[in-house]
């Protein structure tokens, strides 16, 4: 008996899997007006959205990243905020006249997972891909879309090989970028003369930054006397690294890491009378915001961003007061990034002249060549371009922490 | 000097350890199953403290009495509909992979109801520092506390175990259910009074685990849940002062093995040291030898 | 702990008649998703399920050996996954390009069968001598050893031949056109996509082959007689260790194929928490008991549902997950329940009564 339950149940899944996914979707052409907006993720998308989705004229924009698992902060923060660029963008008009219909799919950050994201926005037809949110899930995922020839433009995926083929792009800095010009500043501008460094080596992003900041130290007036990592297994307690850091008489603590954890290392260090300066990358930015974070721990913290959550112009402010309106917190970089992506997508189809009923291909193609000759004033870059690479030129913004606020350097 | 601050910086950290073992193996000894989901109760207890004191703003000790009211109701509750039936299935696994899927629930009950954004723990933890030889010595506060109530709770549940007549019960089930029940033990109510306990100690100590280290998601409790268990294992599972010694010891070795051999395999270190105790004391080092039957 | 052991005197038969249904049974799975793909009625994210699906069954069918048939419960059987995996995915990258690709992923298979199987042994000596709940802590130990190793290995190639650091990239001391082949967290990056839907199921079959010939030979038999009654195992002149250990090995080497297929599916490899943690090994522990301790066919149906099973649940977005726990509980409760099993007794005797006399052996 249990058995055969268990052989109906497989038999109802893999035919449920089946059903209902029968046209040829792989290189999904925009013409089929059966859209599954009932049980679409972006749940929130406008009516406008649905108007359109009926008349059939819509582009299709996907995007991937965790909103479950311990990277659920930056995959939702994506999410909405990549929604929020989109109700504005239909709200004003669309894209060419077309409106967007936006998806987001989890990935649990797992590379695995990520492939069935991916797989699963194909059969709904998708045309573009904002995605993925974490490097390792972007290499996996950039490998099926450079073969399906899909555009790629990913808000953070930073390691180097994560945008490895010519139809992906990215809007953030990539790891090595971030190291290089971080230990540059920190160089030039005599920040520090003894460096330790706090990084996480079961991390992508973090041990991507730490090995170039290290390898451009050498070239640099400063001397890094201490290194020590934590690893995802263990990231509550901070008092070795910070204790070494002490003992080695650092007066400089590189923090190439998310705001998670250096919130913690932050507070422990309070706790131990060390007060060094903090200095940290684009990960750090948010750390303001933690719910209940006493910001005085952050006093003096330098970091690296091209976003900051309070920065005065007006671009910013509308964002962030909208985002928060909508969601009820703070954005943070990751929001920032996305928020760019889906508007750099909407400068670069507009330039290349796309249409929702060209195929995935036709469009890839369009907006390679567009992609690079687009200037985009976003939210994390004044003035931004790609080159074919799909590396954005930007400038990374120093930014202190003076009285809870962000102070530009 | 950097030596005895090392030390210092392990206890803190075992003692956060400990508090947790002890409800683990608490519910290991009595109701004899690995009760995966009790680092998520954990987490529970630190989101009700949070939403008392920092969301509603009311006192502290008002806060810890409701998390613990509401991690009772909630290992109780658990207990009622997802293990007691399994109790008596053919292999001892089943009740193990429903803890697992008990803990996926409460994971992704906390992230729908308080979103993955990190919150900061305000430490409910009044007590000064301690400062030793000018200031480069600390104890912090949170590691006072925490010592004092784990030594408190490891006395009281001793003493609760052998002096009173329910902790007599649960002796009498831990040791052969089918007899406990024929001397007139309940042993339904006796095991659903595990949990509660287990429960209420899990909402001490995820209060006292957010206030040492204040940060706050969804998953804060499963990596200390894991190594808990490891340190419950490592002090003899089921045995209350080895659950104790269990978790400073861990804590200490972590540190020290942080500090002295590698950082990035500190990891490696601390699961390297469990397994050559447990390969010279099968046990853990305070497990009581395990019978054979014939 | 089960009874699958009562039906084995004297009823041969009846288990080949068993071990048919499952052969059939892959086999008519394969058949359909074959056809359903030369007619292009597969969905992409189906036919990009196809290979974990494979993955998965095979990590499940190698546990159901140490615990099913060994008994004993182990929690680290992604790490021999890992193992697989990185060894196989370094033997790809090194050599590709310099031996034709089906040549090179064989290798490949057999290298990280053979070095997940010499960790079996490595490990097993001394675990086996534990028991129980302590055997299952010193599996996960190791099981997060051997994640938290692999994450700090630098491996790199240049002219001067290999260089290896624990430490970090920058002590590789390469020269400059020197090429990272492990790097660190950052893992393994462009390994070769070899994998593929018929290859994972001609491994699937060669495990099944492998695991039901063993269940049901004399040394089968051997391992299934210590976890049933060790002392009457050993009074009896049975090898212990050697038959614990052929067990615990054998589902390590299939464990490290299934990692070698999962290295060559994705072209990132890397050794997250999620992918070879104690948190995988738990999900395919979740697979074994779910299917039936013991049961190969039911471990190989509950792999596929519970794999597909999130998938399916997209629909729901942010109460995915949720739902797949509740879902994970009943289906237990529902599987493993005496009240549950009394239930399903009944309502067998009222609607299926010609099958009552053949009472599955595992409940």
């Amino acid at each position: 008996m249990k058995k055969f339950m268990s052989i109906a149940m497989t038999s109802a899944m893999v035919m449920s899997l089946f059903a209902g996914c029968g046209n040829t979707a792989a290189n999904g052409t925009a013409d089929t007006t059966e859209t599954a907006t009932g049980t679409d993720t972006a749940a929130e998308s406008t009516d406008a959205s649905e108007e359109t989705a009926a008349s059939g004229g819509v582009f299709k924009i996907g995007g991937i990243g965790p909103t479950t698992g311990g990277a659920a902060v930056y995959g939702m923060a994506v999410q909405n905020a990549a929604q929020l660029a989109v109700d504005e963008i239909n709200a004003a008009g669309g894209i060419n006249g077309y409106q967007i219909e936006f998806k987001f799919e989890d990935d649990e950050n797992d590379p695995e997972k990520s492939v069935n994201a991916y797989n699963t926005l194909k059969d709904w037809d998708m045309q573009m891909l904002m995605g993925t949110v974490t490097s390792g899930c972007c290499v996996a995922v950039v490998e099926k879309t450079s073969s399906d020839n899909m555009f790629q433009l990913t808000p953070s995926g930073s390691s180097v090989e994560a945008i490895q083929y010519d139809n992906a792009f990215r809007v953030c800095f990539s790891d090595p970028n971030q190291g290089m010009a971080s230990a540059k500043y920190i160089g030039e501008n005599g920040i520090g003369t003894k460096v330790a460094v706090i990084y996480d080596s079961s991390d992508i992003y973090s041990s991507g930054i730490y090995q170039k900041f290290v390898a451009e130290a050498a070239n640099q007036p400063f001397e890094i006397v201490s290194a020590e990592a934590f690893t995802a297994d263990s990231k509550t307690d901070f008092s070795v690294q910070l204790q070494k850091a002490k003992d080695s008489g650092a007066d400089l603590v590189f923090l190439p890491i998310y705001y998670t954890e250096a919130s913690l290392i932050l507070s422990q260090a309070a706790t131990m009378n060390y007060a060094p300066i903090f200095f940290g990358c684009d990960g750090l930015d948010g750390i303001l915001d933690v719910e209940n974070f006493d910001t005085s721990l952050a006093e003096g913290v330098m970091l690296l961003t091209p976003f900051a959550a309070d920065a005065q112009d007006e671009l910013t402010q509308k964002f962030v007061t909208s985002y928060k309106e909508k969601f009820g917190d703070t954005p943070n970089q990751f929001a920032a990034d996305a928020y760019d992506a889906i508007y750099a997508i909407k400068a670069a189809a507009e330039k290349a002249g796309v249409t929702p009923d060209m195929d995935v291909s036709a469009i890839c193609e369009a907006m390679k060549s567009s992609m690079t000759q687009i200037t985009l004033d976003g939210l994390t870059g004044v003035g931004m371009t790609w080159d074919a690479s799909g590396e954005p030129n930007k400038e990374p913004k120093a930014v202190k922490i003076e009285n809870g606020a962000y102070i530009a350097m | 000097m950097s030596f005895i601050s090392y030390l210092i910086n392990g206890i803190s950290l075992g003692s956060v350890y400990a508090i947790i073992a002890l409800g683990y193996t608490m519910v290991y000894g009595i109701a004899k199953m690995l009760n995966f989901a009790h680092g998520d109760v954990i987490m529970v207890g630190a989101f009700t403290v949070f939403t008392i004191v920092s969301t509603l703003g009311l006192p502290p000790a008002l806060g810890i009495l409701v998390a613990i009211i509401v991690c009772t109701v909630f290992g109780i509750t658990i207990e009622r509909v997802a293990y007691k039936p399994l109790r008596n299935a053919a292999s001892p696994l089943a009740v193990l992979i429903t803890a697992i899927g008990v803990s996926y629930l409460l994971q992704n009950l906390a992230l729908i109801i308080f979103g993955a954004n990190t919150k900061s723990f305000t430490s409910v933890v009044a007590v000064k520092p301690l400062k030793l030889a000018e200031g480069n010595l600390v104890i912090s506060g949170e590691t006072i506390v925490t010592i004092i109530v784990g030594i408190a709770v490891m006395i009281i549940l001793s003493l609760f175990i052998s002096k009173a007549k329910a902790g007599q019960a649960m002796l009498a089930v831990a040791e052969d259910k089918g007899a406990a029940q024929l001397m007139g033990i309940n042993v339904n109510k006796t095991i659903a009074l595990t949990f509660a306990i287990g429960s209420a100690l899990a909402a001490v100590a995820g209060v006292l685990l957010c206030s040492a280290y204040p940060s706050l998601t969804p998953y804060t409790g499963a990596m200390p849940g894991i190594k808990a268990f490891v340190a419950a294992v490592f002090g003899g599972i089921g045995s209350i002062p080895g659950a104790m010694i269990g978790g400073i010891l861990l804590g200490i070795i972590e540190i020290f093995g942080k500090a002295y051999i590698s950082s990035q395999m500190a990891d490696a270190i601390v699961f390297a040291v469990l397994i050559i105790v447990l390969l010279v004391k099968p046990t853990g080092i305070l497990g009581k030898k395990i019978q054979e039957k014939v | 702990m089960n009874k699958m052991s009562k039906k084995f005197p004297g009823k041969m038969n009846k288990i080949s008649k068993n071990n048919f249904i499952t052969y059939l049974l892959v086999l008519v799975l394969y058949i359909v998703i074959q056809v359903l793909l030369a007619t292009g009625n597969v969905s992409s994210l189906m036919e990009g399920l196809l290979v974990p699906l494979c993955i998965y069954v095979m990590l499940a069918v190698s546990l159901n050996l140490t615990v099913g048939i060994l008994g004993e419960l182990s929690l680290g059987h992604a790490g021999f996954m890992c193992v697989g995996a990185f060894s196989g995915a370094f033997f790809s990258k090194c050599i590709n390009g310099a031996m034709p690709d089906a040549l090179r992923f064989i290798i490949a298979l057999l290298i990280g069968a053979l070095m997940a199987g010499i960790f079996g042994i490595l490990i097993g000596i001394p675990v086996l001598r534990l028991k129980g709940d302590y055997l299952a802590i010193v599996t996960l130990a190791f099981g997060e050893i051997i994640k938290n190793l692999v994450n700090v290995m630098y491996i790199g190639r240049d002219g001067n031949g290999f260089h290896f650091s624990m430490k970090d990239f920058l002590s590789l001391n390469m020269e400059a056109d020197g090429e990272v082949i492990v790097n660190g967290a950052q893992g393994i990056t462009g390994t070769p996509h070899d994998a593929n839907f018929t290859i994972g199921v001609v491994l699937i079959f060669l495990s099944l082959v492998i695991v039901l010939n063993l269940i049901h030979s004399r040394a089968g038999r051997a391992i299934m007689s210590i976890r049933d009654n060790r002392i009457a195992a050993e009074s009896i002149g049975i090898n212990i260790t050697k038959y614990k250990l052929m067990a615990f090995s054998i589902s390590a080497a299939i464990a490290g194929v299934a990692g070698v297929l999962y290295a060559h599916n994705l072209s990132t490899l890397t050794a997250l928490p999620k992918n070879f943690g104690y948190n995988m090994s738990i999900m395919i522990l979740v697979f074994v008991v779910l299917g039936g301790i013991g049961n190969i066919r039911g471990s190989i149906i509950s792999a596929i549902v519970l794999t597909l099973l999130p998938e399916l649940l997209r629909g729901l977005s942010d109460y995915r997950m949720l739902i797949y726990a509740i879902v994970l509980i009943v289906m237990m409760l529902f599987n493993w329940s005496p009240k549950a099993n009394e239930w399903k007794e009944q309502v067998k005797e009222k609607y299926f009564s010609r099958r009552v006399s053949k009472g599955k052996g595992v409940k």
